[in-house]
């Protein structure tokens, strides 16, 4: 027995995985070289799972911007805004982020996980009411575990539970603070945002929206879901990272709350971590213009998205309620998904797998994310790996994307 | 309400069930994480109530439930 044995349950897991040769836990690429190609086994490898949407990371600006940041001031901060202080990168993110969303304040955080933890644990204290939903990501719920707030799951995407479970709640001192998310990371589905916002409103509770997977990816201007569903005024508080669209890491929360900035002073995931390095900040900065200056990137990404989702599901698969960069493929079961998955990983495809216990309804998913930096004939090649690999399990009984025509 | 939290699990878990205000949720029934959430949400329905999560992660047998739920109805919730 050794002290981590209580978790032997997911090496069994992991395990059989392991007997199928899959092991999607060490992927080693040789080089990563480009948004959308790396090398894998010494064969180029479209890249088809890294949530890069705008493609950005190898943007020739950003890393100029970065470069410079880093020969000027530095490779870390080495410590704490608290304790080592603010660096001019930090302050104009943060007032390039505020501008970007029109609200009063912006706060960077570290990564997006540590914005979740930051957030969710002091917005709400011993007392008030968190109502997540249930799909929720897991820095999410670990950010309402480090809390003293009261924790109430709602079912996934459903405004009328949330709200009976709001009514429940009448008469109940404390305050409500509503989270969901913008796009959902595993079936790229979207949060019901103008009815929950309605809920919201009528229940007088707080709304935040985790936008990870929506910045640059939806609105008229790439704020998110709240700007596609025109409920910008009823958010109070919008979360996001800089680790998809933005293509670096590190995350943010913005809000037109007056005394925002009291988060400064005890906010722990904030106050207790090394800020980001001058060339994160950088880099992040530039993109965000780029975000801002080319709309064309989310019109390629939706097209390429839709173009994907559409092949996929002309061949029969099972994919998720709506085209958008997250695709995913329901599996029979975990065994077929790693099978299929190293299959097409032997093709020259890299998508993710996902099984059980990170995916709704326990679900083992093939996963992919779409970029704005993939060529027309990427999704095709990724939609020919795909449509061969089914062949070969048993999947595709007969071959319907040339029977669906012209995508 | 031992007979209607026997229903329920029926219910969720789609066969005849047996418990005593023994029995364990998880162990003896066997059910995964994603059981018991769908469970929770079933009994949360049927008594009109929300058993918060901390509340939840307390519960390992049929008597832990019955009395999670006679406290949340009558609202002396520890």
């Amino acid at each position: 027995m050794t002290i981590l044995a209580k978790h032997a349950g997911y090496r069994q897991a992991y395990d059989a995985l392991l007997a199928h040769g899959v092991d999607p836990l060490n992927v080693r690429f040789d080089s990563v070289l480009s948004p959308t190609e790396g090398l894998w086994n010494g064969r180029r490898t479209i890249l088809l799972g890294t949530n890069n949407y705008l493609g950005l990371t190898f943007d020739s600006d950003c890393i100029e911007r970065a470069v410079e940041a880093t020969r000027g001031q530095g490779t870390g901060t080495t410590g704490s805004r608290v304790a080592n202080g603010t660096y001019d990168g930090h302050k104009r993110l943060e007032e390039a982020l505020a501008d970007f969303y029109g609200r009063e304040h912006a706060m960077v955080f570290s990564t997006g996980y540590q914005a979740n933890l930051g957030v969710l644990s002091t917005l709400v204290g011993r007392g008030d009411h968190l109502m997540l939903d249930a799909d929720s990501h897991a820095s999410i719920y670990d950010g309402s575990r480090l809390g003293m707030a009261e924790v109430i799951r709602f079912r996934h995407n459903n405004p009328d539970d949330l709200y009976k479970r709001l009514r429940r709640l009448e008469g109940v001192p404390g305050d409500r603070l509503i989270v969901v998310e913008g796009i959902y990371s595993m079936l790229g589905d979207t949060a019901p945002l103008k009815e929950i916002a309605a809920v919201k409103r009528e229940t007088g509770a707080y709304l935040l929206v985790d936008e990870a997977h929506s910045l640059g990816v939806l609105g008229r201007t790439g704020r998110g879901l709240a700007e596609a569903a025109g409920v910008e005024a009823d958010v109070d508080f919008i979360v996001g990272t800089f680790s998809k669209s933005l293509g670096s890491v590190g995350g943010f929360c913005v809000s037109d709350s007056p005394d925002f900035d009291l988060l400064r002073i005890v906010c722990r995931p904030y106050m207790f971590t090394a800020s980001l390095p001058p060339g994160v900040m950088a880099s992040t900065h530039e993109a965000l213009k780029k975000l801002r200056a080319e709309p064309a990137l989310r019109v390629n990404l939706m097209r390429n998205a839709t173009r994907l989702y559409d092949g996929l599901t002309a061949m029969g698969f099972q994919t998720g309620p709506e085209p958008n960069p997250i695709v995913a493929v329901t599996m029979p079961d975990q065994t077929t998904a790693g099978v299929f998955w190293k299959m097409l990983l032997e093709s020259g495809l890299y998508i993710n797998l996902a099984v059980p216990p990170a995916t709704p309804a326990n679900a083992s998913l093939l996963r992919t994310s779409i970029s704005a930096a993939h060529t027309i004939q990427q999704i095709d090649t990724a939609l020919d790996i795909f449509a061969d690999v089914g062949r070969k399990l048993g999947f595709l009984q007969s071959d319907r994307r040339r029977a669906a025509g012209a995508l | 309400m031992r007979d209607d939290i026997a229903a329920i699990f029926e219910q969720v878990l789609g066969r005849p069930v047996a418990i005593s205000d023994d029995t364990d949720i998880v162990e003896d029934l066997g059910m995964d994480s994603l059981g018991v959430m769908n469970f929770v949400m079933a009994i949360e329905d049927f008594y009109d109530l929300s058993i918060p999560l901390d509340r939840v992660a307390q519960i390992q047998t049929v008597a832990d439930l019955i009395r999670a739920v006679e406290e949340l109805k009558s609202g002396t919730a520890a």
